[in-house]
């Protein structure tokens, strides 16, 4: 079989490596779904799918598996859906994937439904062209000169056209409008609905009474107009949604419990109450809060509370749901459910943080609370003022109504959303996901960036410093080694020196012992890699981590934690746009200060506990700053909802990601500055069309007061200034912004390959 | 003109046929991945 996508060297090595490879097979059990018809069916997230090669090779590698029915790409999604017969066992999806060199991840559970707004949308749309399209026809025959009955005909044809599809396709501003007035509020969809109604309205009485004008044609092509601004706004929003939603998954769906009688089962993390032994593998997550029974291990604990270095805990410490076990296997009993753990708090936290933004309204709910009462009030002046001249109730009405039709927001309705619709695509092509339009107002407006330093200004992974003055095969031999095992140095070694595997003897069990390192025979010689205090026979000068053999120094090696790319420029940046920067981190002082010094980042706290940093961010709001929040960690997700608008990297804990209102999924921390300039120019021609609208309003408004607004003059001026808006809006799409370099494509790529000559690194005590 | 009582209804008749269409393709999924249905054309069904 032939792979299309250059595989990950070390599947085409045949060597097993630990990392983030997927789900085991009892999560995917515990994840599937079973069908009326005997199958059991689940969802795999694989984003490194890209092309037709990739569909074939993972149909069919997933296909041959024993029992599976069924196993369908979706490409758009870069999702595998697989159908296996429930009477089978379950199938070793993840380790094929793996095989053919893809990653896969689990969604949550629940994420399955298919997306009933996008659906209602396009629905929407559909009809509403339809309906657009038709009346026009009959509407051109109207203008270009039908006599009485034909037109009267016509009018009616229109009208039985227009019914139901304003009614089925208008249901969604009706809904939003009809919320928004209930509560006393208003919003665009107020004026929006008031305009279409009144226009079916009048038409339809004009209609009855043979009369000479109506606007069908205008309610639905605005109809029409309008949902395609929504829809395309919906999209992105939902591209976005899916795109995070496929990364991996950082908490634990179930584990290990050792029964009363001994017998290990895999259970879900609901069912683990306190008191409950559990059996924690090397590379699994810790799942709730707990105490250390037998066995010893180390533990990162960066994701959880921003520590570098990773932490030993022997029987008797207790640990932290969301930690990372890395190098040995643990007996843990369980001191907290689930809902209390660590990550239970944090939700509770987030929550309380929550109202912080809740005050935030929308730059076109704020426009429109100016616009709808000046229209509304100008069409009622209209109304009494005819009424006044020439007593005609009849004629003062359908100019009333003339104007509401010639002013309903067409334009208004559509200059937020395309320019919102323009500058997500923009982000999403630098591999930045927007959650929503709010967030790239509130983006704009930010005078401050509070970092977080593991995981965010650095990659929370270590670089061997010295991989020049180490002979190539010794580092052979050391990656040889380190790639059994889940240790960050071990995975520095590995990747240092991946190119150089080959050259290293064949080593029969590699054995790790927690705490020290991993040791190993070949062609009769002892080799250790590990703390030199253990590596090394006698009493040694050196520290730090060494390979040797017969406990004589092979090579000493240093690390150090590397800065995320690109974050000296983009910290660099943002100060001289202006933008304070301030770095809130839960590390040591000595690690903070080093990162603060290298990036030039004056204000540095270390050792901020998750309430600490939501109090730091609720001080700076309260001194009339507006923050972004950028963060990565369990501990950050808090203070990323605390924050007026907040950025998290693919890399980012589960809830992180979700508070977060920007996701970027690619290594460089460019994509700060890069967002807020997208963010800075979209608001600019975002108040740009909406003058535009006003200067449109000037215009057609008077025309409309004096009467001259026939159905032909409303459906032109209506195109016009659509266009008008959409050409404007579409200008974001055009040259300006500086792009983030594609270093490293897939969110959990290793973007340590692509850092060496950056020169930016600096030394940290690992 | 007499002719318009026949034509307008087939003509309306036959756009609400195509609207029916498209709402039943969208509905049985065949929107549902678009970047895959134009990769698919490129594989070979050897087997």
């Amino acid at each position: 079989m032939t792979v299309c996508c250059a595989p990950d060297a070390e599947v085409a090595l045949g060597i097993p490596v630990h990392g983030a490879t997927g789900p085991s097979r009892e999560e995917i059990g515990l994840t599937s779904r079973l069908s009326p018809a005997g199958l059991r069916h689940v969802d795999l997230s694989v984003p490194g799918v890209h092309c037709s090669d990739c569909i074939r090779n993972v149909e069919r590698a997933l296909g041959a598996l024993a029992g599976v029915e069924r196993a369908r790409v979706n490409l758009s999604t870069k999702r595998v859906g697989v159908d296996w017969r429930a009477d089978a066992a379950v199938p070793a999806l993840t380790e094929t994937l793996n095989e053919l060199g893809y990653e896969a991840h689990l969604f949550e559970a629940g994420d399955e439904e298919r997306d009933d707004t996008m659906a209602e949308l396009v629905r929407g749309l559909a009809v509403a062209g339809f309906a657009a399209g038709n009346i026009m026809l009959l509407s051109v025959s109207v203008w270009s000169g039908a006599d009485a009955a034909t037109r009267d005909m016509f009018h009616w044809l229109s009208a039985l056209i227009a019914l139901p599809a304003l009614a089925f396709a208008g249901r969604i501003f009706f809904r939003s409008a009809w919320g928004a007035v209930r509560n006393g509020r208003t919003n665009m969809d107020v004026p929006i609905s008031i305009g279409i109604l009144l226009a079916f309205g009048l038409s339809l009485y004009e209609t009855a009474t043979s009369g000479p004008h109506a606007y069908f044609d205008a309610a639905a092509s605005l109809l029409f107009f309008l949902l395609i601004g929504r829809t395309l706004d919906h999209m992105m929003r939902e591209r976005a949604r899916v795109a995070v939603k496929g990364l991996a998954r950082l908490a634990a769906r179930g584990a290990t419990v050792i029964d009363e009688d001994g017998s290990r089962n895999y259970r879900p993390v609901s069912e683990i109450v306190p008191g409950v032994r559990l059996q924690l593998a090397a590379g699994e997550r810790v799942p709730v809060d707990a105490v250390v029974v037998a066995g010893r291990s180390e533990l990162d604990c960066a994701i959880v509370s921003g520590e570098s270095a990773p932490q030993a805990v022997a029987p008797g410490d207790t640990i932290r749901a969301g930690t990372l076990n890395l190098t040995g296997a643990l007996e843990i009993e369980a001191t907290a459910a689930a809902a209390d753990s660590f990550l239970a708090e944090m939700v509770r936290l987030m929550e309380a943080a929550e109202s912080g933004r809740g005050g935030y309204r929308r730059i076109a709910d704020r426009a429109s609370t100016l616009y709808a009462p000046v229209v509304h009030l100008t069409a009622f002046l209209a109304f009494v003022a005819w009424l006044f001249i020439d007593g005609d109730f009849h004629h003062a009405i359908t100019i009333a109504i003339a104007v509401l039709i010639i002013t309903c927001p067409c334009a208004l309705g559509l200059a937020v959303p395309i320019v919102q619709v323009a500058a997500a695509r923009k982000l999403f092509e630098n591999g930045i996901m927007v959650k929503d339009g709010s967030a790239l107002e509130r983006l704009a407006e930010i005078d401050r960036v509070a970092f977080d330093k593991t995981g965010t200004l650095t990659m929370g992974q270590p670089l061997l410093l010295t991989a020049d003055n180490v002979n190539p095969e010794e580092l052979g031999i050391a990656a040889a080694l380190g790639a059994r095992s889940r240790h960050p140095l071990s995975q520095a070694l590995y990747r240092a020196g991946i190119r150089w595997m080959a050259t290293a003897p064949r080593f029969d069990g590699v054995t790790e012992l927690p705490g020290f390192g991993m040791e190993s025979q070949a062609n009769g010689d002892h080799y250790r890699l590990g703390r030199a205090a253990w590596a090394l026979a006698e009493g040694s000068a050196t520290t730090g981590t060494v390979l040797s053999r017969n406990g004589k120094l092979l090579a000493a090696f240093s690390f150090e934690d590397s800065l995320r790319i690109d974050a000296f420029e983009a910290v660099h940046r943002l100060q001289a746009a202006g933008v304070g920067t301030e770095m809130v981190s839960g590390d040591r002082a000595d690690a903070v200060e080093n990162i603060a010094k290298s990036l030039d980042i004056g204000l540095a706290t270390p050792g901020m506990l998750p309430e600490d940093k939501v109090a730091r961010l609720q001080t700076l709001k309260a001194a009339g700053h507006r923050v972004l929040m950028v963060g990565d960690g369990l501990n950050d997700a808090p203070a990323l909802a605390a924050a007026h608008v907040s950025m998290a990297p693919a890399t980012a804990a589960d809830i992180g990601r979700s508070a977060a209102d920007f996701v970027f999924l690619r290594d460089s921390l460019l994509a700060v500055p890069l967002a807020r300039d997208v963010a800075i120019r979209s608001n600019r021609l975002i108040r740009q069309n909406l003058g535009l609208a006003i200067v449109y309003n000037l215009i057609a408004v008077p025309i409309a007061l004096f009467g001259y607004v026939t159905p032909l003059v409303a459906a032109l001026a209506m195109s016009l200034s659509s266009v008008i808006v959409i050409a404007n809006g579409l200008r974001l799409g055009a040259g300006g912004t500086a792009r983030i370099a594609k270093a490293s494509d897939s969110p959990t790529g290793n973007g340590a390959d692509s850092l060496t000559g950056n020169g930016t690194l600096l030394g940290a005590p690992v | 003109m007499t002719m318009l009582l026949y034509l307008l209804p087939v003509a309306l008749f036959l756009g609400g046929l195509g609207l029916a269409a498209f709402l039943w393709s969208l509905s049985s999924g065949q929107f549902d991945d678009l970047d895959g249905a134009a990769e698919r054309i490129l594989i070979d069904d050897e087997d």
